[in-house]
């Protein structure tokens, strides 16, 4: 036949994996990390305050604090760019870790409160005798630590078990997600759960027995968080390449088809949901020490939303756009709020507004549109 | 999951089934040289029978041709087949041994079944070797894939399918870029990186051209005796094509089986006639 | 007053002289009421009461007016202005009002007055007076009034009353000495089955801290045990006919909210998270036409509803059809891009009300003829504005109804919710019927906000504390179902209002929530999806 004597293979050639990183962004990222390990203490403790290069703990604070929103925004990049799960719950994780790493805190007051109790002061106020069971061992760093790593994670888990399961997906979920949110919001705002209710916690002292507000411990903390968020960039860009970043891409894209092909996408959708929660709530375990503060609010469905606006600011399904949608929307937040309070949120309905509109791919799609016309 | 619970209660030792022969775990017990039965299957929606008693079996390594007017009942008889729809009442066994209702969707196609929808449904937004790669026959639980790599022989057997449904110079390009024909001809190509046991194939012939309608044929012959074939078709040159003078066609309406036969004696029944082919 | 008061007076003397042994009473009788031992003075009310005759009833009448009064020698005497009676012999006596003092009562006693006058009044001829004696003596039952009540039951001939005095009677019985009689008065107690007299019977079954039980007899124990759980089942049923009507209040309050977003989603997938934002208009629209019918029309000021009615659903569907043409009419396809788009539109409106507004609740008052309730039992009255709210939910899904299947918009909307493209083909403007639909559901969440203004707060964040409910209605009712959503609404109130009070409101939404999430598992596409090939793509 004549179909037959089309001209055979040009050959395919595929390496094993796909690599993690070009090797020109290793190049980039790892002159970044060295940059700023190295930067950070120096301009910190070694330049005298009145320099301009003087690093303040203000500054470092803010810089940490976004930071570990960035983190959240990669989480969320992750289960929203790649497997299509939008979800409006993650500050619901973010808060979870912080609340952990907030009970370890409390702990750590020890007789340093108003009240010089062993009780944080918020129980001694409600007139509490005991800790409550979920209370105990959380004054070994270890075990709150554990913590953080395993609330998220088992409430992503067995929340996600049933949704994905049952195969609700899309704006449903997303709904769902927020309902969930909602109600655990609803619950921390309790006096008798347990976690300081309206107020949350807050005046903390040490972490590791390091005072919390040394300019010390704050560069320590925001290189931590730094490295938190390397490594979550590279662990999601590990997951991402991977023959499963492939398979959940398609999950996103035509979910039936990828059942029909015999994947079962229920393990799949778990896995990136739980490894994101996680994320996040490490996110919020970094947070809590540099903001020095954990209350429901955090948890309100509007902070899951503006993460999601990070998000697709930035650019969903790159994982580097989140990073640099966080920073950029949250710079905009701390000089809007400041200027013209009135109208931040106005500037941030627009943002809503004005990226799924017109910026459709984020930031990230601006930048590879002006390198494609070159 | 319930595909590896289903396996491992025979997967060391085998299981006595029947008289006299032994199924192996995973294996598709053909010892009646029947790869599909359907036994009096019924579906309904809001009342409207689509399936009305459906009762249809088809031998291992069989080209079995459907054909039926709209509404048939064609496109939910894959649907019930594969796991998407439940049927109200009705036994679906693949093979002597699985019972496929008791299976999901990926259970389904796990245990050897490969679907192609009516319309070419391909991952748009992976490239085209990878998404033979996706499709190929492996273990397809998550935390493999997260470490699987390309093996060399999975390399050769991409390359091989790219060959077989002639898309190697597509290799890298979009799947969303493909033309409709292409689509349909890489589909075919994942089911086949599947390694079926039964091949279901929804009007594969829609929205083809001649040329790319001639290539599919000699694919279908060339995959012929590798593995058994379901084709539901409207077009009647490509079912002559395929079911030549010898082999078995079905035809469906309402929701059940009117008549079956070679292609000559359906066209001569006269239930037939009326009720598709006289039309 | 006076005149038919003293005519009842007439017409019970007659009664009583009749129907009562006469046990006159003697001035030493009364002696005690002018001294200043108030347990002797009780103990001449006994006297009074038990005597059941004109005089005590002349004594009692002026002592509920404040009438009696003594001399310095302790004689008893009913003063009328300047004139002074003697209450045995009913004759007038010379002494001069200057000579006497008023005697006193404490409250224990004026209530035994009122109670021993009730006594008396049961046997009044008219209907009326014997009907609200009764009443008054259910309030306050007197032991000293049994024989009167006594007397009273043998003579009652109406069976309505007579019941209700078989019970009264139980009231002052259950302190008899005779076993037999308390027993026959728990049983009757049992009977009215009013939750309030459960205290009564408390003390029966109650033991005291020696051990023994204050009643000793073991079968009027058992026969109060057996009337308290009686009771007790018919303040369960109180209870969940209150619950039921909570719950059915908050599922129409969910209904108007939902019913519009069921369309819009139904029509163009779109959820739209602005969507409490257009019950929030709803609300303020009502508060604005309430505040220029104040200034303006005061006069009319009951009837502004009807004028904030139409201008609520007007001014929410203006705004959804600005943000439909403006905005969303881009996304479509992009659902989970739309959901955050009306994210920022809510947020943007939210900001909007509050600079217009203020941050502050304002307040939106019921017109008269909401306010009030029907008593439906005792202990549970129904409040006019829910019970008008549920009415007008319901009209308003009537109407929703009506247009969806009765007028032309109606039938594009359906057409375009089944298919699109076929209806677009069929020369459908659909986009034209995007717009209007979606104002149309818009419209109807301003209604919801103007049932909402009257009963709850209105302030900018109204619409947040609705806006997930809602989405639950629709996720439990399914997709574009008018009958999913109005049960999934009712459901849904009636369950949260059924777990609040064992929970607390905070749990309770918690716990709808997890409820919602396992019936997921079961019906993913909700109670009344369609099912078919058609609604799987």
């Amino acid at each position: 036949m004549a179909i037959a004597m089309v001209e055979p293979p040009p050959s395919l050639i595929l390496p094993a994996r796909q690599p993690i990183l070009s090797p020109l962004s290793w190049r980039i990222l790892i002159s970044v990390v060295i940059t700023v390990l190295a930067l950070v203490p120096i301009c910190t403790l070694l330049v005298p305050e009145q320099s301009p290069f003087h690093l303040s703990a203000y500054a470092l604070t803010l810089v940490g604090k976004i930071m570990c929103y960035a983190i959240g925004a990669l989480a969320l990049d992750l289960v929203w760019g790649y497997c299509g799960i939008l979800s409006l719950g993650h500050s619901l994780f973010f808060a979870l870790g912080g609340y952990m790493m907030g009970m370890y805190l409390m702990r750590s007051i020890g007789l340093d409160g108003v009240y010089h109790n062993h009780l944080p002061d918020f129980m001694v106020f409600l007139d509490w005798k005991a800790l409550p069971w979920y209370w105990h061992g959380t004054d070994h760093f270890v075990y709150a630590a554990l913590l953080v790593i395993l609330v998220p994670g088992l409430l992503a888990w067995i929340f996600g078990f049933f949704a994905f399961r049952s195969r609700v997906k899309g704006v449903y979920l997303s709904i769902i997600t927020q309902a969930l949110t909602f109600a655990a919001m609803l619950l921390f705002y309790r006096n008798e759960t347990g976690f300081g209710g309206n107020n949350g916690f807050t005046d903390f002292k040490r972490i590791l027995g390091f005072p919390i507000a040394a300019i010390g411990t704050r560069a320590g903390l925001f290189m931590i968080t730094f490295a938190t968020l390397v490594g979550g960039f590279l662990s999601c860009r590990y997951i991402v390449t991977s023959k499963l970043g492939r398979v959940i891409t398609a999950v996103r894209d035509t979910e039936s088809r990828l059942m029909f092909l015999g994947y079962n996408p229920l393990g799949y959708k778990l896995f990136v949901w739980t490894f994101s929660a996680v994320l996040c709530g490490i996110a919020g375990a970094l947070y809590v020490p540099q903001v020095g503060i954990i209350n429901p609010s955090e948890m309100s469905p509007g902070n899951s939303i503006e993460m999601a606006i990070w998000v697709a600011v930035g650019g969903r399904g790159t994982l580097i756009g989140p990073i640099l949608g966080a920073f950029i929307v949250n710079e905009a937040k701390s000089f809007l709020t400041a200027s013209l309070s009135d109208y931040w949120l106005f500037f941030l309905g627009a943002m809503f507004v004005i990226v799924p509109l017109w910026l459709p791919k984020g930031v990230v799609g601006v930048f590879q549109r002006l390198r494609n016309k070159q | 999951m319930r595909n590896a619970k289903l396996n491992g209660s025979t997967a060391d030792t085998g299981d006595v089934t029947g008289l006299a022969h032994v199924s192996v775990s995973g294996e598709v017990d053909l010892s009646h040289g029947i790869i599909l039965y359907l036994e009096d299957v019924s579906v309904s929606f809001d009342g409207f029978k689509a399936l009305n008693g459906l009762s249809l079996s088809v031998d291992s390594d069989e080209l079995r041709c459907i054909i039926g007017p709209n509404g048939a009942g064609k496109t939910t008889m894959m649907d019930v087949i594969t796991g998407k729809t439940k049927p109200d009442t009705g036994r679906i066994f693949l093979g002597q041994t699985i019972d496929l209702q008791r299976l999901d969707e990926p259970g389904i196609a796990g245990a050897g079944i490969g679907r192609k929808f009516q319309k070419p449904t391909v991952f748009e937004r992976h490239t085209v070797w990878e998404n033979l790669d996706l499709a190929m026959h492996e273990d397809k639980r998550w935390f493999h894939t997260l470490r699987s790599k390309l093996t060399s022989a999975a390399l050769a057997r991409i390359r091989e399918t790219l060959a077989l449904v002639r898309l190697q110079k597509e290799a890298y390009r979009q799947a969303g870029e493909l033309s409709h024909g292409q689509k349909q001809l890489l589909e075919i190509g994942m089911l086949l990186m599947q390694e079926p046991r039964l091949l279901l194939l929804d009007e594969p012939a829609a929205g083809m051209s001649d040329n790319e309608t001639a290539q599919l044929v000699e694919l279908l012959n060339h995959l012929r005796g590798k593995c058994s074939m379901m084709v539901v078709e409207h077009d009647m040159d490509f079912v002559a094509a395929l079911s030549g003078a010898e082999g078995k066609v079905t035809v469906l309406a309402e929701g059940t089986v009117i008549a079956e036969g070679t292609l000559d004696h359906v066209k001569r029944d006269q239930r037939v006639i009326d009720s598709y082919l006289g039309r | 007053m006076p005149r038919s008061c003293c005519s009842i007076l007439l017409a019970l003397l007659v009664v009583i002289g009749e129907s009562t042994r006469v046990l006159a009473l003697t001035a030493d009788e009364l002696k005690p009421l002018a001294e200043d031992d108030f347990d002797a003075k009780s103990q001449a009310l006994d006297h009074i009461i038990a005597a059941a005759d004109a005089t005590a009833l002349r004594l009692l009448e002026a002592m509920e007016q404040e009438n009696v009064v003594a001399t310095s020698d302790d004689r008893v005497l009913i003063q009328k202005g300047d004139v002074l009676t003697d209450p045995i012999a009913g004759a007038p006596v010379a002494l001069q009002a200057s000579d006497v003092q008023p005697i006193t009562l404490n409250n224990l006693l004026r209530a035994r007055v009122a109670s021993g006058l009730s006594g008396l009044k049961l046997q009044a001829p008219d209907h009326s007076v014997r009907e609200k004696a009764i009443n008054d003596l259910f309030l306050a039952p007197d032991p000293a009034a049994k024989p009167l009540i006594e007397a009273a039951r043998r003579r009652e001939t109406d069976p309505a009353l007579k019941a209700r005095l078989d019970q009264l009677w139980a009231l002052t019985a259950l302190q008899d000495p005779d076993a037999s009689k308390r027993l026959q008065a728990v049983e009757l107690i049992g009977q009215r089955k009013d939750p309030q007299m459960r205290s009564l019977l408390f003390p029966l079954v109650t033991k005291r801290t020696d051990g023994t039980y204050a009643e000793t007899d073991e079968k009027v124990r058992a026969a109060a045990t057996n009337a308290l759980e009686l009771m007790a089942f018919e303040q369960w049923k109180i209870e969940m006919i209150g619950t039921l009507f909570a719950g059915l209040s908050l599922g129409s309050i969910l209904l108007l909210a939902a019913l519009g977003l069921a369309i819009t989603y139904g029509l163009i997938g779109v959820i739209n998270m602005a969507h409490g934002e257009f019950l929030m208009i709803g609300a303020y629209a009502t508060y604005v036409v309430q505040e220029f019918f104040r200034s303006h029309w005061p006069g009319t000021f009951d009837w502004y509803p009807l004028a904030a009615v139409p201008t609520s659903f007007l001014a929410a569907a203006l705004a959804g059809f600005i943000l439909e043409r403006s905005v969303l009419r881009f996304l479509y396809g992009r659902p989970l891009e739309t959901l955050l788009s009306t994210f920022g539109i809510s947020l943007v409106l939210i900001q909007t009300v509050r600079m217009l507004f203020g941050a502050q609740n304002v307040e939106v008052s019921n017109p008269s003829w909401m306010s009030g309730g029907v008593g439906l039992m005792p202990n549970l009255i129904l409040p006019f504005n829910r019970i008008t709210i549920m009415v007008f939910a319901l009209t308003v899904v009537g109407i929703a109804a009506l247009v969806l299947n009765k007028t032309r918009l109606g039938l594009y909307i359906r057409a375009t919710t089944q298919n699109r493209k076929m209806a677009a083909c069929s020369g459908i403007p659909t986009w034209q019927v995007d717009s209007y639909a979606f104002a149309f559901g818009a419209g109807i969440a301003g209604l919801g906000g103007c049932a909402l203004s009257q009963i709850g707060n209105v302030g900018p964040d109204l619409g947040q504390n609705y806006i997930i409910d809602s989405f639950m209605v629709v996720v439990l009712g399914g997709v574009g179902q008018l009958a999913g959503t109005i049960i999934g609404a009712m459901a849904l109130g009636v369950i949260s209002k059924v777990i609040e009070p064992f929970w607390g409101a905070v749990l309770a939404k918690i716990a709808v929530l997890v409820l919602i999430v396992l019936f997921i598992q079961k019906r993913p596409r909700g109670l009344f999806a369609l099912k078919g090939r058609s609604v799987e793509v």
